[in-house]
């Protein structure tokens, strides 16, 4: 954003000010993320910076805490749980997903406002009350405590992200590259692998991306419905947190923060992917 | 009542004659199996699991697992009966939810004599527990008690506080407090801090002034009270200095002190103390029959006060009260119910607390918000 | 072409009318077909369960199922004196036989909710059953002083009802004289109320907070070159991406009193070390969380909105003679007047349906109804109560919703 060249005095230091401002911001959005990084590898059980910390002391610093999560069993079991709902989840949310978006963008979609209002509730609706209906429903036809049951629960939530970017996928989707496929001698087959799958794709696994995520970081629900074999991270972070918080929450935390760097940067390599595919080239 | 318990308790007879040979021939015809017991976490459950779950597992080559939800308990039994699927297979929980889950029919009824060891002395088990220890549905092991832990180091060496009165006031001992999140021991507390004896406290209650007064006390260090509700908050907000007082359970501010050396002391005055124990979820009793009258025997409440301190519920287990597994001290001065200790001690009214929650909790939260 | 010449026809013979309704028609089947499985899990795994808890909310079998000779042998009864004998014969067959089959717990829970001391009534007589003689009228006093209040009886009458509105009477802090009328409840009991409107205003702060934010840095990553912005934008993203737990823990570890901020604060000597700042477990702590974690809702619409705002239109107004906040306020601001209701809109539906947050860094003064709704659901137990709350909540939501979707669009909703 460059200062136009006809800007006055005030007008420039009003704009560093605003620049500053927006770093401010910018530090407030990401600057606790980066705050507990140095301090899961705090080798006292405080949640602040040490002395020893400060200095730079060798002393002050362990891996112990990392050491904790991954010789318990309790957090080695529920990455395991958590992975397991979260893929499941995914696959059946994604498949599901896409094949109604598919549906959705069809213009002859009757009721398209009404459907889609529906499909999305599930991200609307607070999680609690979703929560508590799926405790008595599951409850009733024995699905509540059942990794089943979780994993449904979750594929609902899920739903709403694969509907929205599959959608937004196609509905930016150019029909007239199918024609020109099928003009330049391309049979539908070859068409639907060669033109349409590559464009769609990238819409497709953000979606899942997205289903993932949402399924791998939930608590209400799991808190609600699941047992005693079916805890997942969220949850035994959750229980951390309000029961006896220790800094292996930290460490947790740091994992936590570089997977969702890991799906962040799968994700723009995605989307840029699919705007060089669609030939849109970044400014 | 205060009185017989705490003499039954104490000089409770008993000599630890092992009933392990009556035991090995319960336990010979013994399919190694899963079982899921419910508990409170922390401290408690560890002191369960070295005294009853180790010896235990080892014995049958039995798997338990443990799972922290006591304090849900009654939500989570409901729940699963009413999916007809209970996958939990005995639950710790207090007399006051055992009777509520007695009545709705979640719980096994328990014909102690039967099922439970007799004391090594023969003496059965209905004449072996302390009064009030087992009831239609349920199974004391412990007596524990609600108290007020403080951090030493946060006054000065001669201005230690020492009674319940003393929470309350703020000018001599400043600082934050920590109280659990329920009129349970709080409305109590207010009312002898504010002169009502001990043996009027829940008849007080029973009247509109009574809570009044209560709420009126309270207010005075509103401002000052942080709320907690997981049984660890108190100890980790004392060692914090996030607070100079908290309430919590005893064996988890001993705890604390013991192995972790936090420099912790504990009011005993106006301690507020209970009995916790076992239920059997419907249909779960021929699963844990023989496990149930292991933990139960006098040497296995006896252990459990090794490593924590919260008094045994068999009298014959009393005597049988030794030094702390790690530490080596002497538990006996940190049980609620050593004589010092028990003094002006209140036994939680359960029945009470059955018809008044609904009604206080709403009346506390109303408070709470205001 | 003339009036009169025969209408379009396909190479079969068919009129091109008809051949393109079918057409539609079986493309518009096609596409039902393919939304049909979604709609049907999602009917069953979400809407389902949703309409029958709301159910709950009215649903009052215990009365008329556990006591239904008293209720019967109620009938008659003229509500001025206590009933007679035939009545407490009744009630004390109906309680032998719950008593036989342990079911009266849920009757006793029921009936404590609208009068306490019922609980201690119910389960205290049942127990005494065994060795009770008539005259029961007499027997059923003396073993519980609750049998002898006119009130007990109305309310058994009154609960004999298979629907109740007494649910939403007490989610909304009313409650039912003996009598029948509505009336406020005691004020010392009144909580629900308080609780709304605290979500309400606290979700409005909170909104606020994140359009007061999210604004210049929508301003800015809109009017970047695109290869700085896409760097930022990652910025505004990983937040979004982060887990949420990560995010409150991450609070707590800086603003607790022996946290990170207060840390700094008595190093750099602000404060004293006995005066640190309360910011965690109240308002403040639930306000500063939820505003970090809902940022980034407000900036993903305001962003697409003013991207679409040219920057002609600024330069235009400037060269008009504008100063620069004029032209601001008159130019650029209603234009992006969209973006801020969606953002608006979007966080605040989030922010009143948020749980997990307020739970955890709220304390007692930043809770939510949200947690209300957790404790009536596994605490107290009572949970017509939590599904009558929740009923509200969702209603507020759904009109939120379809305020959104009138305005927006939910098509429209674009992530990342």
């Amino acid at each position: 954003m460059a200062i136009p060249s006809y800007a006055t005095r005030g007008e420039r230091i009003w704009h560093y000010v605003f620049l500053g401002l927006c770093g401010l911001i910018f530090l407030f959005l990401v600057g606790p993320l980066l705050v507990i990084i140095p301090l899961s590898f705090n080798a006292q059980p405080y949640f602040t910076f040490t002395q020893e910390m400060l200095t730079f002391d060798p002393q002050g610093y362990s891996l112990r805490w990392y050491q904790d999560f991954f010789t318990s069993s309790r957090w080695l079991n529920a990455i395991k749980n958590s992975f397991i709902i979260g893929i499941a989840s995914t696959i059946l949310a994604t498949l599901l997903g896409t094949i109604a978006a598919l549906g959705l963008s069809s213009r002859h979609m009757p009721a398209r406002g009404v459907i889609m209002a529906l499909l999305i509730s599930p991200m609307i609706v607070p999680l609690i009350i979703s929560a508590a209906a799926m405790f008595f429903f599951f409850s009733r036809i024995n699905l509540a405590q059942t990794y089943l049951g979780v994993i449904l629960a979750h594929t609902a939530l899920g739903i709403p992200f694969v509907v929205i970017t599959v959608t937004a996928t196609l509905s930016s989707f150019d029909t007239t590259l199918i024609r020109a496929a099928h003009s330049l001698g391309a049979n539908p087959t070859r068409t639907f692998f060669k033109v349409v799958l590559p464009l769609v794709t990238p819409g497709v696994v953000s979606g899942a991306l997205f289903a993932f995520i949402t399924s791998f970081d939930e608590v209400v629900v799991v808190l609600f419905i699941a047992g005693p074999e079916q805890r997942t991270m969220p949850i035994q972070m959750w229980s951390g947190i309000r029961e006896q918080i220790s800094p292996t929450i930290l460490a947790v935390a740091t994992l936590l923060v570089l997977l969702s760097m890991l799906l962040l940067t799968t994700l723009e390599l995605l989307r840029r992917r699919g705007e060089r595919l669609r030939g849109v080239t970044p400014g | 009542m205060k009185t017989i318990i705490h003499n039954r308790v104490l000089k409770g007879a008993g000599i630890a004659v092992a009933g392990l040979s009556a035991l090995a021939v319960a336990v010979s015809a013994h399919a190694q199996q899963t079982l899921n017991i419910v508990s409170w976490g922390g401290a408690y459950s560890m002191s369960q699991q070295r005294a009853y779950h180790e010896p235990w597992m080892e014995m049958t080559g039995d798997e338990i697992v443990n799972i922290d939800r006591s304090a849900n308990a009654l939500a989570g039994l409901r729940s699963q009966t009413q999916a007809g699927n209970v996958t939990w297979d005995l639950v710790d929980m207090l007399p006051a939810d055992a009777m509520i889950a007695c009545a709705e029919g979640l719980i096994e009824p328990l014909d102690h004599d039967e099922l439970l060891a007799d004391a090594p002395d023969g003496t059965p088990p209905s004449e072996d527990f302390v009064d009030g220890a087992l009831g239609e549905c349920f199974v004391a092991s412990i007596v524990y008690s609600n108290i007020v832990g403080f951090n030493t180091e946060m006054f000065p060496e001669d201005g230690q506080p020492s009674t319940i009165e003393d929470v309350f006031d703020l000018e001599n001992y400043p600082g934050q407090r920590a109280l659990m999140r329920r009129p349970i021991n709080n409305l109590e507390w207010a009312l002898i801090a504010d002169g009502v004896d001990r043996d009027d406290v829940y008849d007080m209650l029973e009247t509109e002034e009574g809570i009044q007064r209560a709420f009126a006390k309270l207010d005075t260090i509103k401002d000052n009270v942080i709320w907690w509700e997981e049984g660890a908050q108190p100890p980790q907000l004392l060692a914090d200095q996030e607070v100079a007082f908290a309430s919590a359970y005893n064996g988890r501010i001993f705890d604390a002190m013991v192995s972790e050396d936090q420099p912790f002391d504990i009011i005993w005055d106006a301690q507020v103390f209970e009995l916790d124990g076992w239920v059997v979820p419907t249909g779960k009793l021929d699963k844990v029959r023989d496990y149930l009258y292991f933990a139960t025997d006098t040497q296995r409440l006896a252990d459990q006060a090794q490593y924590i301190s919260y008094g045994p519920a068999r009298m014959s287990s009393s005597d049988m009260v030794s030094t702390h597994a790690e530490a080596g001290i002497d538990m006996t001065p940190h049980m609620p119910t050593y004589p010092p200790n028990f003094a002006t001690a209140i036994q939680k009214d359960d029945e009470f607390w059955a018809d008044y929650l609904d009604e206080l909790s709403q009346r506390f939260d109303a408070w709470l918000a205001q | 072409m003339s009036d009169s010449a025969a209408p379009l026809t396909t190479a079969d013979g068919v009129p091109l009318k008809v051949s393109l309704r079918r057409a539609v028609r079986r493309s518009k089947l096609k596409a039902l077909l393919l939304v049909s499985p979604l709609l049907l899990f999602l009917g069953i795994a979400f809407v389902i369960p949703i309409f029958e808890m709301l159910s709950r909310s009215v649903a009052n079998p215990e009365v008329s199922t556990h006591l239904p000779r008293t209720v019967a042998a109620l009938e008659h009864w003229d509500r001025q004196a206590l009933p007679d004998e035939p009545v407490f014969e009744a009630l004390v067959e109906d309680l032998r036989e719950g008593q036989a089959a342990r079911n009266l717990g849920l009757l006793a829970s029921r009936l404590n909710y609208e009068r306490s001391g019922m609980r201690s009534a119910i389960n205290r007589t049942a127990r005494g059953l065994g060795s009770m003689e008539p005259p029961y009228r007499e027997a059923m006093i003396d073993a519980h002083t609750r049998w002898g209040e006119l009130d007990t009886w109305k309310l058994i009458e009154r609960e004999a009802s298979p629907f109740t509105m007494t649910y939403y009477l007490s989610a909304l802090d009313r409650q039912l004289t003996p009598d029948g009328d509505i009336t406020m409840a005691p004020d010392n009991q009144q909580i629900h109320v308080s609780l709304f409107w605290r979500t309400f205003w606290m979700s409005g702060l909170i909104t606020l907070m994140t359009l007061l934010l999210g604004y210049p840095i929508a301003f800015l990553l809109a009017n970047l070159p695109l290869r700085h912005s896409n760097l930022l934008m990652i910025l505004v993203l990983l937040p979004f991406w982060t887990s949420l737990l990560v995010r409150t823990t991450t609070w707590i570890a800086i603003l607790q009193s022996q946290g990170v901020l207060n840390d700094i604060m008595v190093f750099l000597g602000v404060i004293a070390d006995e005066a640190r700042w309360q910011m965690i477990h109240n308002k403040i702590g639930t306000v500063v969380a939820m505003t970090h974690i809902l940022l980034p809702f407000m900036i993903l619409p305001l962003y697409s909105v003013m991207k679409t705002i040219p920057p002609s239109y600024m330069r235009a107004a400037r060269s008009l003679g504008g100063r620069p906040f004029l032209c601001f306020r008159r130019v650029y601001f209603p234009l992006t007047i969209p973006g801020i209701a969606a953002g608006g809109i979007l966080v605040f539906i989030l922010s009143i349906g948020y749980y997990i947050t307020p739970a955890l860094v709220g304390g007692q003064s930043g809770r939510f109804i949200t947690n209300y709704i957790a404790y009536h659901m596994q605490t107290s137990l009572n949970w017509g109560l939590a599904a009558a709350i929740a009923s509200i909540l969702l209603c507020v939501v759904v009109v939120f919703y379809l305020v959104f979707n009138r305005l927006v669009g939910v098509d429209k909703v674009k992530l990342g």
